[in-house]
């Protein structure tokens, strides 16, 4: 990033040391592209080196240190001055000095904690990288390298249906039910619609998923609402008595896991939106919220310590105690 | 919770339906028509009729079979009644027709016989959507056009029912269409 170079230039870039073996996932660019980077996890180390090569060899490089830094942190898109950084280590390479030939440096985070899953939305982005600077007295020569960070859980102790009694009175009433209120971002949603009694002229029924992405606090809170997916799931006019399957399959669209007040910065929710469409063009309709969460490959045994790790900051149930310990016990026996 | 690799996707279990309700009369019969237009009056005093007849299963309605006679400004004081008092979006009715009032047209103006039609499934179109919204179905006014003999401009507007106020969880919400 240098537009007026003066003597010595140098180019940077970082590379992993498992860069060969380590897994790649897909995630949206914030002009809505899908691109892959390396995927890492709550805990993970990061390391690496960092090459130096300089443009033209034999002349000297003055610089006023190198360094890497691993950041994680939000940017809300509305105030893109301010980023929040929520970690942020430093790892000096190279004190003060010159530099004159090309240089490699090797470098290392130690579990670094990357409590909150990568999230590229429509208000708000949360993102870590490595970044490479060479501290040059006009301007840095620096190099950023993008990660993406999944968050999981596992199986929650407590997943208890949805089931409720809605309606307009004497007009419709219906009973609904879903077979749990919290699903992962590969689990089907079972469930039905029970008719009790119906008064209107109903032509369809659709379930709708409704992202619902919050940012700001107080009185700035915005909320961004996104139709994820629109399912029909009966065609035609229900009489009382009639019960309607819901068959779901999440897999098949873009989901993230639920987050709740990241660093009180922003939410992201999902809610299951049933609605009753009559002949008229009127549409009933009753929200309710679902927990997504994201479960884990299958479980390696290095990464099953890893897993339960997060676990535990996720649900902070004896669950989590347990799997933390059998965890251990696996990785010992 | 056992890991399973494929997710139990069983329907959950329901009642089995009563036959009769399965193969009875569904419980939201409903059909208004608008037919049999009578021009009365004489010379330049004379209006359209149109005969509004209902049929219904819907407890709601007091008369499960009603017939009576309306005209044009009749259909304007139930869409104006609605719009006032209640909260649904009133669709519109068809239009007024002013033009027709001149003299001189070379046609038979407000009587001619394609305009009667097609004011007929207007108004027809507007009272069917109207019966079938449950926030209408609430409205004294709609009760007095549809089965009343005649239409007392001086009554007392108000709800049918009057319902305690919902509970948000409880009730699905309607749009205001």
């Amino acid at each position: 990033m240098s537009f007026f170079s003066f003597g010595q230039s140098a180019e940077i870039d970082v590379v992993l040391n498992d860069a060969e073996t380590r897994k790649k996932a897909e995630h949206k660019t914030e002009d809505g592209k899908k691109d892959k980077y390396f995927l890492f996890y709550d805990g993970e180390t990061v390391s690496g080196k960092v090459n130096v090569t300089l443009k033209n060899p034999g002349k000297r490089l003055e610089h006023q240190g190198i360094k890497i830094e691993f950041v994680g942190q939000i940017e809300l898109y509305y105030d893109k001055g301010n980023h929040h950084e929520f970690v942020s280590l430093v790892k000096d390479l190279a004190r003060p000095g010159e530099m004159t030939q090309s240089q490699t440096f090797d470098f290392e985070f130690t579990h670094v904690e990357k409590p909150y899953e990568s999230y590229t939305g429509q208000n708000v982005k949360l993102r870590y990288f490595l970044r490479a600077t060479v501290i040059r007295r006009l301007n840095d020569i620096t190099k950023e390298l993008d990660i993406v960070v999944h968050t999981l859980s596992t199986y929650p102790e407590l997943n208890s249906s949805i089931k409720m009694e809605v309606g307009i009175e004497d007009c419709l009433h219906i009973e609904f039910e879903y077979n749990k209120s919290k699903y992962h971002l590969k689990d089907v949603i079972v469930g039905k619609i029970y008719f009790l009694l119906v008064r209107i002229k109903i032509k369809h029924m659709e379930i709708d998923i409704i992202k619902r992405e919050t940012t700001g606090t107080g009185p700035s809170v915005y909320h961004e609402n996104d139709t994820i997916a629109k399912y029909e799931i009966m065609d035609g006019a229900p009489v009382r008595g009639e019960s309607i399957p819901i068959r779901l399959f999440l897999a098949g669209y873009d989901l993230t896991p639920t987050m709740r007040d990241i660093n009180k910065k922003f939410s992201v929710r999902y809610y299951l939106n049933l609605v009753l469409i009559d002949e008229e063009e009127r549409r009933y309709f009753k929200q309710q919220e679902i927990t997504l969460w994201r479960k884990g490959d299958v479980v390696r045994k290095s990464m099953s310590h890893q897993a339960a790790i997060a676990s535990q900051r996720f649900e902070g149930s004896a669950a989590s105690e347990s799997a933390l310990e059998k965890a251990a016990k696996e990785e010992s026996g | 919770m056992t890991d399973s690799a494929v997710a139990d996707t069983r329907r959950l279990n329901s009642k089995p339906q009563d036959l009769t309700d399965a193969y009875g009369p569904p419980s939201n019969f409903l059909e208004i028509d608008v037919h049999e237009p009578q021009i009365v009056g004489v010379g330049r005093n004379r209006y359209t009729t149109y005969g509004v007849r209902m049929r219904t299963n819907l407890p709601i309605f007091k008369l499960k079979d009603s017939c009576v006679r309306r005209r044009y400004s009749d259909f304007e004081w139930l869409k104006n009644e609605l719009e006032r008092d209640s909260k649904i979006v009133v669709p519109p009715l068809p239009g007024k027709a002013l033009k027709r009032q001149l003299p001189f047209r070379g046609d038979e103006g407000l009587f001619d016989e394609n305009f009667i039609e097609q004011r007929r499934v207007g108004l027809e179109q507007f009272i069917n959507r109207i019966a079938g919204h449950p926030l209408a179905q609430n409205e004294r006014c709609l009760h007095m056009f549809l089965q009343d003999e005649s239409i007392d401009r001086n009554y007392i507007p108000g709800k049918t029912i009057q319902a305690a106020a919902p509970e948000p969880s409880t009730y699905i919400s309607t749009s205001r269409h």
